[in-house]
């Protein structure tokens, strides 16, 4: 019909690409500052303490880098794959200004202490409000342009995306039940254990669905799409995508191994987190194994090593998390620095770098070059970038296997071995190594910033691509 | 019937309903061509590959 409907809408691909590189740097520097605070302690100033700026940094780095990277990349690719412009452009530029606001909302109440303390869940009620009405837009937005898709089939991308947008909205408003007491304060719905249990089914399902359904959506197209070959199994794909949403699901209990929870539940989260292996790693091998015949390419192609690399990071992650959630291991692992280097891995290692190759696929595409203002300084980015990763993971192996032995060394006679205070003296110079493996992950992204502004720079906005039924359909 | 009986049923169709999923992807014969073509998609839409590089019908890029 009209001019507008031909064209896709990369406007608001273009505004989530772009904030996807700023909030990941305002992010990922209040996460260097906490991990500078550990260090130097004298760094707590005020409201801008580790307390406060502890959930600002998972929030900013989850909801904010994650949360624009995922809105960018989704709406790029259910456009793409179902050849028609988004459901409605409106509503699209709602979920923009709506998750901006809610990001702002964050940095503004969480340093003030304004928080109902369940964890990745901070926000208080007004704000888990307007993130109910963003999340129905976005729902709305990505599934009405798959309902008017002009191709029989739904890319496996897009079901990934659709997994990760349903569950999240379940999870959200089912941990997020409270009754207000104030316009900032509100109490859980749920009571004791109940309580721990919802909010680790929420927690555990936050990684499962925000922090790898969403980004396995990526790994499906664009790892495909930059190897110039299609998918390696896409029968894998399915039983892959069956098979994760089925098991997710029930590995919650194991954050809360040996806690008041019920022994068997906490023994069937061990047992569906050990099942998790398996789509994990069909899904890693399939993403990998795209590449076969074509490993040259990873050679002199920098954004394809951060897609593949990722891969890496991403199998690695989810071999370690189901042996933590063993409960022997766990015994050991559980509140030492292991589990936030396991984070880590899987939160720079797999979830930062298949968004920043994905967005530095898309940005000279959305601006209309060629390629990145400097592929060099992809490169660079992504040698800090690794450096910085396994610096940090490293150190926090060591330093969570440390404190997790001196915890439970005993004496002949049965008493502690060393004060906690000891294991906290012995963490420094592990946590000197986080804090730099962190600057150089944070310096990866500032290199990326620059290298987006130059390539701003030169281009333009690219508003012209055409909807075209796909080449196989002559329509 | 005590409720562990109806867990182990729920367990056993959802075992079941895997091993169906795996059939339908792998089993059925049909399917194979669908999914190759399915696999494809991300491949069919050349032309707005094209406008988004600055490259014109042969590949080359515009004069701007």
């Amino acid at each position: 019909m009209s001019e507008t409907q031909s064209t896709y809408n990369y406007k608001v691909v273009r505004q989530f690409a772009v904030m996807t590189v700023i909030w990941g740097i305002v992010g990922m520097l209040v996460g260097v500052i906490i991990a500078a605070q550990l260090v130097w302690p004298e760094l707590n100033l005020g409201w801008l303490h580790f307390g406060r700026l502890r959930p600002l940094h998972t929030n900013a780095v989850i909801f904010a880098f994650g949360g624009c990277a995922l809105f960018a990349t989704s709406y790029y690719v259910v456009q793409r794959t179902c050849h028609t412009r988004i459901f409605s452009d409106a509503l699209a530029a709602f979920t923009f200004w709506g998750w901006q606001l809610v990001i702002v909302l964050a940095a503004v109440t969480l340093p003030l202490g304004i928080t109902s303390g369940k964890e990745y869940a901070e926000l208080e009620w007004p704000i888990d409000i307007l993130i109910t009405l963003v999340w129905v837009a976005y729902a709305v937005v990505f599934f009405g342009t798959i309902v008017k898709r002009k191709v029989t089939h739904i890319y496996v991308a897009n079901w990934f995306y659709g997994g990760f947008i349903l569950a999240v909205a379940l999870l959200h408003v089912v941990n997020s039940a409270a009754i207000p007491v104030t316009l900032t304060k509100s109490y859980s719905a749920y009571a004791g254990v109940q309580d721990a249990m919802v909010q680790w089914w929420y927690g555990h399902n936050a990684v499962g669905f925000f922090l790898t359904a969403g980004f396995l959506g990526m790994m499906y197209y664009f790892v495909p799409k930059q190897a110039g070959r299609p998918v390696y199994s896409y029968r894998l794909s399915v039983v892959h995508f069956w098979a994760l949403i089925f098991t997710y699901m029930w590995a919650g209990p194991h954050h809360l191994h040996y806690t008041a929870l019920p022994d068997w539940t906490q023994s069937l989260g061990m047992v569906f987190s050990l099942i998790l292996l398996a789509p994990s790693w069909g899904g890693m091998i399939n993403g990998v194994m795209t590449l076969s015949g074509a490993w040259h390419k990873l050679r002199d192609d920098p954004v394809l090593k951060f897609l593949i690399t990722s891969l890496s990071f991403y199998g690695m992650s989810t071999f370690e998390g189901p042996m933590m959630a063993i409960k022997t291991v766990n015994a050991l692992s559980h509140y030492t620095d292991w589990t936030i280097g396991h984070v880590h891995s899987g939160a720079l290692g797999w979830v930062a770098m298949v968004s920043i190759g994905s967005i530095y696929y898309l940005l000279p595409r959305l601006f209309g070059k060629q390629e990145m203002f400097s592929v060099k300084l992809i490169t660079v980015h992504f040698w800090v970038a690794t450096i910085g990763v396994v610096l940090y993971i490293a150190s926090m192996w060591i330093s969570g296997v440390m404190q997790g032995l001196m915890w439970r060394a005993v004496n002949a006679d049965g008493t502690l071995t060393y004060s906690f205070v000891e294991s906290v003296k012995a963490s420094y110079p592990f946590w000197a190594i986080r804090f730099l493996g962190g600057v150089l992950f944070l310096t990866g992204m500032l290199v990326m910033a620059y290298n987006m502004f130059k390539t701003i720079a030169s281009g333009r906005s690219v508003d012209d691509a055409r909807v075209l039924l796909p080449a196989a359909h002559h329509a | 019937m005590d409720i562990n009986d109806l867990r182990s049923i729920v367990t056993i169709v959802s075992f079941l309903t895997f091993l169906g999923v795996v059939w339908w992807a792998y089993g059925v014969k049909s399917n194979k061509k669908r999914f190759e073509e399915a696999a494809m998609l991300p491949f069919t839409d050349e032309e707005a590959d094209r406008v988004e590089l600055g490259l014109d019908r042969n590949g080359q890029r515009k004069a701007s």
